[in-house]
């Protein structure tokens, strides 16, 4: 460990004489800028005007996307195949007359554009519409499903980042040693995995064969509890049911392995290479010099820098993680946002498809937004520039 | 390599780079097992007609649901079983090893064609078109990709053909970005400036001059954009709207197979085995690219 270290700083040394003539601002200069910027960040007004700047500049700039997007929406579902009446009919039919009727009751007769203004203006006053299907409102709807897929995203999330940071970590401390190769090895198997069959397989081996977890839902089918927050797993603790929450809890299991088995790949995959990079830094290198412990070099002076663009990852799995769900939802019939948007699409429930389309699209943005602000806090070379 | 004259290492490497490249490919191990497998792969899609021991339609009614040839009640001439129509599960793997190639190869020509074409307009001209265009991109991503997939094929039709464009379409804003980033470094590099003073014109300067320097970081993304393809669209063949039965596509397979799951478990098994290893296979050749190409690993 120690003699690595040496070889490799000597490297560093090295590139560092290469570079001396270099036309490029040195890492210490960048350092410097960057915690010149942290010094002055809080309390100090600049930082703050320059902070809300960058917060106003990336509010304008979603602007038209969203705009974008809710054309989409609007568009996506005006040319898919089959007439909204008809399908609300179902096999009934409906009179010629009546047709008409509701034609004009439901604003299909209007101008395209003018269609797409009512929607909107519709959509700005929270009305997301009325599910064909069920007849309630779509919002309804999604607001009684969103917990469940919530739950299942934050503890796949969870899953990935508790398995995925230590991983990474250490694959990038042994480097080029079998924990690393196998550690490496195992998440390019996770990163390629299709999660649908891995999803299958686990019920192979965890249901059919052990026994253990049951197949399908959310919680067995005994336990009748009224939703307070809609995570099972918080509500049965709301109402001290042990027995409950177990049963949720071995309902939840596979469903998070699957969804975040992915992720973690992609986790431990960043982390280990942000790692690798920070460990060759002149700071690190200045750390050990000093005689530092490893343990400290690594948990103080690497990690907290390595974990910057890990942040950044786990922020952007969270639109992947609502693919994820479409899928992971299907295969354990988990009652959340994935199944209902594609239970909507196979029964051309048009306006559920449509608002589900919007309001997904925005929380994705909203969290990618979150992430950026996040990141250019915990990254001060982001906001100066 | 010298310091002075910044451009000379990248505008040279494509020419004398060829040996190099493997020299460094080769180098990862993974990568060598990868590019093995992916080629065992497409000659067996090729000859599949030839390697296959049966059709991948003909129904054995004698023989349904009958396990793997290692099972006591496994059947010799089915080495990896049947399904439970009574076909054999070893031909329509290699015969769906077909579609996936094919799906893959496909979408990535598709989606590397659209999106260079708009990443280089965007990063050259910048200006309205690039906010025009990177826009479109924004909003396409803003859908979960498997999601938009899924319309797409909805309001297209579900089948093979409308899945592999739904693909290629939410993959496509991935080459655009990267393209349109890399452009824009190199537009105001030396050699561009150079090429447009000797009276270069837009066209040449963008095919000819610049984007063949954006090259290393494309086809990393085209790699791992075959392998998403390749998975996107089995996903899609399993929630029903990509190849439909009786096509002998992964993704369909399972689908097909998905009420069996306890009583017959070798029908689920092996289609999305293959899936994994035929993914696993380009993700790691995807991964020996990066690091051959990317000079700043290189050195270290």
């Amino acid at each position: 460990m120690q003699k690595g270290a040496s070889i490799r700083s000597a490297g560093a040394g090295l590139r560092l004489l290469r570079q001396s003539g270099g036309h490029r601002a040195s890492p210490q200069q960048e350092n410097r800028r960057a915690t010149q910027a942290a010094r002055t960040a809080p309390g100090d007004p600049g930082a703050t005007h320059i902070m809300l700047n960058f917060i106003l500049r990336k509010l304008a700039l979603l602007i038209p996307t969203i705009i974008g997007i809710s054309i989409c929406a609007f568009a996506f579902v005006r040319v898919l195949p089959g007439d909204p009446i008809l399908a609300m009919a179902g096999q009934h039919g409906v009179t010629p007359e009546r047709y008409e009727i509701l034609r004009e009751q439901f604003g299909y007769n209007l101008p395209i554009w003018q269609q797409y203004f009512n929607y909107l203006g519709a959509v700005l006053q929270g009305d997301f519409g009325v599910s064909l299907a069920t007849k309630r409102p779509v919002i309804n709807e999604f607001m009684a499903l969103f917990p469940a897929t919530m739950e299942l995203a934050f503890v796949a999330l969870f899953f990935a980042v508790a398995v995925g940071i230590p991983a990474g970590i250490f694959a990038a401390i042994k480097r080029g040693t079998w924990f690393d190769q196998l550690t490496m090895g195992v998440a390019l198997t996770g990163y390629s995995m299709p999660i649908f069959w891995w999803g299958l397989l686990l019920i192979i081996f965890f249901s059919g064969y052990l026994g253990w977890t049951p197949v399908s839902g959310r919680i067995a089918l005994t336990f009748f509890l009224k939703p307070i927050t809609g995570f099972m797993l918080i509500d049965t603790l709301l109402y001290g049911n042990w027995p409950a929450f177990v049963s949720a809890l071995r309902h939840l299991i596979l469903p998070a392995i699957v969804l975040g088995t992915i992720p973690l790949a992609v986790i431990a995959r960043q982390t280990r290479s942000a790692m690798l990079e920070v460990l060759g830094e002149d700071y690190v290198r200045t750390a050990r010099a000093k005689g530092l412990s490893p343990r400290r070099v690594v948990n103080v002076h690497a990690l907290r820098n390595a974990l910057i663009p890990v942040v950044t990852t786990i922020g952007l799995q969270v639109g992947l993680l609502m693919g994820g769900a479409i899928l992971t939802e299907t295969i354990f019939t988990w009652p959340g946002i994935g199944k209902w948007m594609i239970d909507s699409i196979f029964k051309r429930d048009y306006v559920v498809v449509q608002s589900g389309l919007l309001i997904i699209a925005m929380i994705v943005m909203a969290v990618n937004l979150i992430v950026d602000l996040l990141y250019a806090l915990i990254n001060p070379r982001i906001r100066v520039q | 390599m010298t310091v002075s004259n910044e451009p000379v290492p990248t505008s040279t490497k494509p020419v004398s780079g060829l040996r190099e490249f493997w020299f460094y490919f080769s180098v990862n191990r993974g990568a060598v097992i990868g590019l093995t497998v992916f080629t065992i792969l497409v000659l067996l899609a090729i000859f599949a007609p030839l390697v296959a021991p049966h059709s991948p339609d003909i129904q054995y009614r004698d023989a349904l649901l009958r396990p793997p040839m290692w099972d006591a009640n496994g059947d010799p001439r089915f080495i990896l079983g049947t399904d439970p129509v009574g076909r054999d599960i070893l031909s329509r793997l290699i015969h769906g090893a077909r579609y996936s190639l094919f799906i893959g190869f496909f979408v990535v020509v598709g989606a590397l064609f659209v999106g260079v074409i708009l990443g280089v307009l965007a990063g050259y001209f910048r200006g309205w078109v690039d906010v025009v265009i990177m826009r479109i991109m924004d909003i396409i991503l803003a859908f979960p990709s498997l999601l938009l997939a899924l319309v797409l094929v909805a309001i297209l039709g579900p089948g093979l053909f409308n899945a592999m464009i739904a693909i290629a379409i939410v993959l496509q804003p991935h080459f655009a970005r990267l393209v349109r980033a890399a452009v824009m470094a190199e537009k105001n590099r030396e050699y561009v400036t150079a090429a447009k003073l000797s009276g270069a014109g837009h066209f040449r300067l963008m095919l000819v001059t610049i984007l063949p320097n954006c090259l290393g970081p494309l086809i990393v993304q085209a790699t791992l954009s075959f392998s998403n393809a390749i998975l996107d669209a089995a996903a899609l063949g399993f929630l029903g709207m990509g190849a439909q039965p009786p096509t002998p596509e992964w993704g369909t397979m399972l689908a097909s197979a998905r009420e069996f799951i306890i009583k017959a478990p070798w029908v689920v098994t092996f289609p999305g085995l293959a899936i994994l290893v035929t993914v696993l296979a380009i993700n790691l050749i995807g991964d020996g690219l990066r690091d051959a190409l990317d000079p700043k690993l290189k050195r270290s």
